[in-house]
């Protein structure tokens, strides 16, 4: 923990009538929603990150048969998402697939349901690391990184304090503790200037928002906003333990 | 029993019946039975107690064909293979089985192999294989699934497993029974010989033991087919014809399609061994009403050590055992050298101990289940069990440690921890006067561990589908395997077994053009062979102390099991390894510890292992209460508490279960009395408060221990219908929607997803940790019981989570049993009985000195209004 003085002014959030968690991002109005993707108001923008489809059968090409259903899985969860709330834009924030050749590994019928949201709403694929080259045959534009309402939307949260970033890459998870004991569940992570968002993938694991990667990020300690079953939990940091 | 003296010139060649003489034994009658079926070639069981020169029973025959062999040309592979379950014991027993080979100069040499042997030795061992070599299941499995397993194994000609009865009903027992196949498979004539301590039924573990296959070759698909074609037609290939199995030739006719596969076994027992005096000890005549750390009784517990050679003073988990060894030190004036031994210390601190009790250094030993098994540490003459035993059985062979010389009988010292261990001790020791032990439930061998072996039979050479799967049956826990289970897990280790076939072109094994299956490539093998085994232990943290401000390690103080740190922030203090320590900070796979400069521990406990109580003792407990004229043995508080009990609720039948119903404070209860154990009751607590929740009641928590349940909640509770909320359809829908929730199916998940290989525990060159595996296969859980609910894991996961977490089969059986005998005594206050229970409440929360000053208000005030 800290020892600096911090700024004294609590961060300002309220509940959402969907179990989401609302609260601002250098002053533009946002939602953390239960499923961990991030509505932006202003654009009605829905941004989910680290989708890492075809995982289980990039496991699977090296012997270790994880189920083959991430895909689905993941997808199912985004269309339930993009129904619920009718963005205009949906933000796939990098690593939407797992590795190079996962897109030629897509199941048709896991590709159509791609093809069905395309259709349905503006998709904008911003590249990540595991990504790089972008979608090969499937619909959609594709950015490096990408400005709205005022904020940064990139995959990879870049050094040093970036007012206005949105970023994933780092799968952020929160051990929370309590008397009762204590959990671990991916969260959303800010500081009320950027924002690192949880990993939307079936199967992404999850990194502790305590490790060194997330140093010098926030200005202050920053505020956890931890899915759980069927809302948002806002965490202080001095409840977030270490692995 | 044939006379020894009469046969043993037949039997004995002259320099071993020379070698008996100079040390002036003369051989028993069992080890001659032994040397006699070996000549007989029969497979055999040797039941006999410790100190009865088991071992020796069981080498004997191996040593005698051993130095009958001409001298050889060439190398001539391993002759006798010997497997214990314990590492150590595998050392132990290659020490002493070195005196007579070396006594008699004998041109036999014997080693041993474990997960510890270096591995220039393990690679002569691999060119240069010892006539007879002692190891681990785990390291048979891994040599069952390398290339050349059949050439290293074919001139094999005996096979003995120790402490049998120890490893048979469990997973590390279903994967020895499949390679005990395999091995027979490469050596026909293979002989087996299996060593057992005393059992109540030995015909469990012949059945275990027997190569025999199923009786009367349950439909076999005809031979030479491959398998899809032959899984598409099995239905119709089941009208077709009683085609024979295929090729396996057994050298002797034992396994017929007649008669039981446990008659292939021949019994041989030991004599009996003179009876144990087990005494109990009533600190002042006294018994605490409640507790589990017999911390009242610890002075005389030092004062029976002083009297002793050397004492090992048993307990049931670490928590206990780091307890109990802090207060003996407390009282320790004399200086006593005492020691410490769990699973939990660092294994050279076991080490220590183990050296300094063979020299006969060391006045007592406070262990956990770590010394339970067959070694001999020294001379023990006296065993004290502090809290209760749990199992008739187990007592048995902790009463064994004492005294290794079979005609003197062993001593042994209970120390009832509260009253109804008591009661628990007392049926113990007429359980063990009489020689009853506790039965071992029937046991069918797991998919998860079936799976592992099928794929480690890749590794080693290219099979036969219909052919492995005869030879799978002729292990006991897969007898009655049907096709269409090993069918699936053929597929599964195959593709992963998904109704989705997207995964056919990753196969990890391949059908060949020649019909057979194999492993798709060396690194799928590679990676295979690193993690057989049907071990699972907990992630282990290590525990180190913290060297100056960095956070750097340095001395090892031992390992904690993951999760048990989990309460504690840095600045805590807990008990471990017999001191106080201040929690600095965990580092990924580390603990970083330091003296801590107060006594008071934050936590004085954790979980270690807990055994619950045997069904078999459990019954006997019932028995003993029900009976009134039995109680004259025991103590006179105690006689008077179930006195209390009888007049103001009830004594319950034997079979029936009491329930009582009572307020107190601002709150009503529910306590019954069903003796099942700690798991069950929690179980059935959990589908129990399900219902209460259901029926308006609003159930506010429940407490369970080892012999009772209660429940409470703000409104009385004594109006509903307890035989409709006890049905036994709570099994039902109750128990599925609750499990598929909860964290002990993720757990089993967990276990089985590493056995089965889905999960590596180890890569080339890296370990995952426990907390990586923890993380992904709760994911793959959850997606997995969403896609295809009823996957090959899913249906093992949930067995395993149904007979070990949380116990289902016994809850069932304990529900069937009580069915229309509930005895309800609604009560205006609490009872005798129920004090125990309603002491636990709280109990786990408040750690701490000032914790145990309120408890021992409470327990004044609760008892006081009991009697009242």
């Amino acid at each position: 923990m800290s020892a600096l003085a911090q700024p004294r002014q609590p961060y300002a959030f309220g509940a959402s009538p969907c179990g989401g968690l609302r609260t601002t991002l250098l002053g533009a109005d946002v939602i953390l929603r239960t499923s961990g993707a991030l509505w932006i108001e202003q654009a009605r923008m829905l941004v989910v990150a680290d989708l890492h489809l075809e995982k289980g059968s990039s496991f699977a090409m090296r012997g270790q048969m994880l189920p083959p259903y991430d895909t689905r899985d993941t997808l199912a969860r985004l269309a339930a998402e993009v129904a619920a709330a009718a963005p205009q834009a949906v933000v796939l924030l990098g690593d939407t697939f797992h590795d190079r050749t996962s897109e030629a590994r897509l199941a048709e019928d896991d590709a159509q349901r791609l093809r069905d949201l395309a259709g349905l709403t503006r998709l904008i694929w911003v590249i990540g690391n595991h990504d790089a080259d972008g979608p090969q045959t499937l619909p959609g534009e594709v950015a490096d990184e990408l400005t709205v309402a005022g904020l940064t939307l990139r995959h990879e949260p870049q050094a040093g304090l970036q007012p206005g970033e949105v970023a994933g890459h780092l799968h952020p998870c929160a051990r929370v503790t309590a008397s009762r004991g204590s959990v671990r569940r991916r969260c959303f992570v800010t500081d009320g200037e950027r924002m690192v968002v949880p990993a939307f993938g079936a199967y992404a694991g999850g990194l502790s928002v305590r490790d060194q990667a997330f140093a010098g990020f926030f200005s202050r300690d920053p505020l956890c906003g931890a899915l759980g079953a069927d809302r948002v939990h806002a965490v202080g940091w001095r409840s977030v333990a270490g692995d | 029993m044939a006379d020894a003296a009469a046969t043993a010139p037949d039997l004995l060649p002259e320099r071993f019946a020379g070698w008996f003489e100079d040390r002036g034994w003369s051989p028993r009658a069992h080890q001659l039975d032994m040397v006699a079926k070996a000549r007989e070639g029969r497979d055999a069981l040797l039941i006999a107690p410790t100190g009865g020169g088991k071992t020796l029973a069981g080498f004997l025959p191996s040593l005698i064909e051993l130095s009958e062999r001409p001298p050889p040309n060439t190398p001539q592979g391993i002759h006798t293979l010997y497997i214990s379950p314990l590492k150590a014991l595998a050392v132990d027993v290659e020490r002493n089985l070195m005196a007579p080979i070396l006594q008699m100069g004998l041109p036999i040499v014997a080693e041993s192999r474990t997960g510890d042997t270096g591995q220039a030795r393990k690679q002569r061992q691999r060119v240069k294989p010892p006539d007879i070599l002692l190891t681990t299941p785990e390291q048979l499995a891994l040599f069952c699934a390398w290339e050349g397993a059949r050439l290293y194994f074919e001139n094999l000609k005996c096979v003995i497993v120790d402490e049998i009865h120890a490893i048979h009903a469990s997973k590390r027992g279903d994967l020895l029974a499949l390679d005990l196949a395999r091995l027979q498979r490469f050596a026909p004539g293979l002989r087996r010989v299996g060593l057992s301590a005393t059992v109540d039924d030995p015909d469990v573990i012949r059945r275990w033991l027997a190569c025999a296959s199923p009786a009367g070759q349950q439909d076999p698909p005809p031979p030479g087919e491959g398998d899809r074609e032959a899984v598409e037609g099995v239905e119709a290939r089941k009208k077709t014809s009683k085609s024979p199995s295929v090729g396996f030739a057994h050298s002797s006719p034992r396994g017929g399609a007649s008669g039981r596969p446990e008659d292939t076994i021949d019994l041989v027992r030991g004599p009996p061994g003179a009876a144990p005096i087990v005494d109990m000890l009533l600190s002042e005549g006294r018994v605490p009403w409640a507790g589990h750390t017999a911390q009242h009784a610890m002075e005389e517990v030092y004062e029976t050590i002083k009297t002793a050679k050397t004492a090992l003073v048993f307990v049931n988990t670490r928590f206990q055992a780091e307890f109990a060894f802090q207060e003996l030190w407390g009282l320790n004036d004399d200086n006593l050298p005492i020691a410490l031994h769990h699973g939990s210390l660092a294994a050279e601190q076991r080490r220590k101990v183990e050296a300094a009790m063979a020299r006969g250094e060391l006045k007592a030993v406070v262990c956990t289940s770590t010394l339970d098994l067959g070694i001999d540490w020294g001379d023990v003459d006296l065993v004290i069990q502090l809290a209760s035993p749990k199992g008739a059985s187990r007592m048995v062979q902790r009463i064994g440690r004492a005294n290794h010389r079979l005609d003197e009988p062993s001593r042994a010292l209970f120390v009832p921890a509260n009253r109804f261990e008591m009661l628990e001790c007392q049926a113990a020791r007429e359980a063990i006067a009489e020689n009853r032990f506790d039965g071992d439930p029937a046991r069918v061998g797991a998919l998860d561990v079936l799976a592992q072996h099928v794929m480690g039979c890749a590794c080693s050479e290219p099979f036969d589908l219909l052919a492995l799967y005869d030879e799978v049956r002729r292990s006991g826990p897969y007898r009655d395997l049907p096709w269409e289970d090993f069918e699936q897990v053929v597929d599964f280790v195959s593709t992963g077994g998904y109704a989705l076939k997207t995964y056919d072109r990753f196969r990890r094994i391949v059908k060949g053009l020649d019909g057979l299956w194999r492993v798709r490539n060396p690194q799928t093998a590679q990676r295979h062979r690193l993690n057989v085994g049907a071990i699972l232990s907990p992630a282990m943290l290590t525990v180190r102390i913290a060297m100056g401000k960095s956070l750097r390690g340095g001395r090892k103080v031992g390992e904690v099991e993951e999760g048990m740190l989990e309460m504690l922030d840095p600045g805590d203090t807990f008990v471990f390894a017999g001191q106080v320590w201040s929690l600095v900070a965990v580092t990924g796979m580390e603990v970083l510890v330091r003296p801590a400069t107060h006594k008071d521990p934050k936590m004085p406990s954790w979980g270690g292992s807990k055994f619950a109580l045997s069904t078999f003792l459990a019954k006997r407990v019932r028995e003993l209460m029900f009976d009134q004229e039995h109680w004259k043995v025991l103590p006179a508080d105690v006689r008077e508490w179930l006195e209390i009990q009888r007049d103001r609720s009830l004594i319950p039948k034997d079979e029936e279960m009491l329930l009582e119903t009572f307020p107190r404070g601002k709150r009503h209860f529910l306590v019954v009395y069903p003796f099942e154990g700690r798991l069950a009751h929690t179980t059935l607590a959990m589908l129990l408060t399900r219902r209460l929740e259901r029926l308006g009641a609003e159930p506010l928590g429940f407490v369970c221990n080892d012999y009772a349940m209660a429940v409470w909640a703000q409104q009385p509770l004594d109006g509903l219908d307890f035989d409709e909320l006890f049905d036994q359809d709570m099994l039902g829908d109750d128990l599925e929607s609750w499990l598929a929730e909860s964290f002990m199916m993720k757990r089993a998940f967990k276990g089985c997803a590493i056995i089965s290989g889905l999960i590596e525990r180890r890569f080339p060159g890296e370990e995952k940790t426990g907390r990586q595996i923890t993380f992904s296969t709760d994911l793959i859980y959850d997606v997995l019981r969403r896609h295809q609910p009823d996957h090959l894991l899913l249906r093992c996961a949930r067995d395993d989570a149904a007979t070990g977490l949380i116990d289902v089969a016994r809850l069932g059986l304990m529900l069937a049993r009580i069915k229309g005998r509930i005895r309800h005594a609604a009560l205006d206050h609490l009872s005798p009985f129920s004090v125990p229970i309603l002491l636990e409440i709280g109990k786990e929360r408040s750690p701490g000195q000032t914790g145990e000053r309120i408890l021992a208000e409470a327990e004044g005030d609760l008892i006081a209004e009991a009697l009242a």
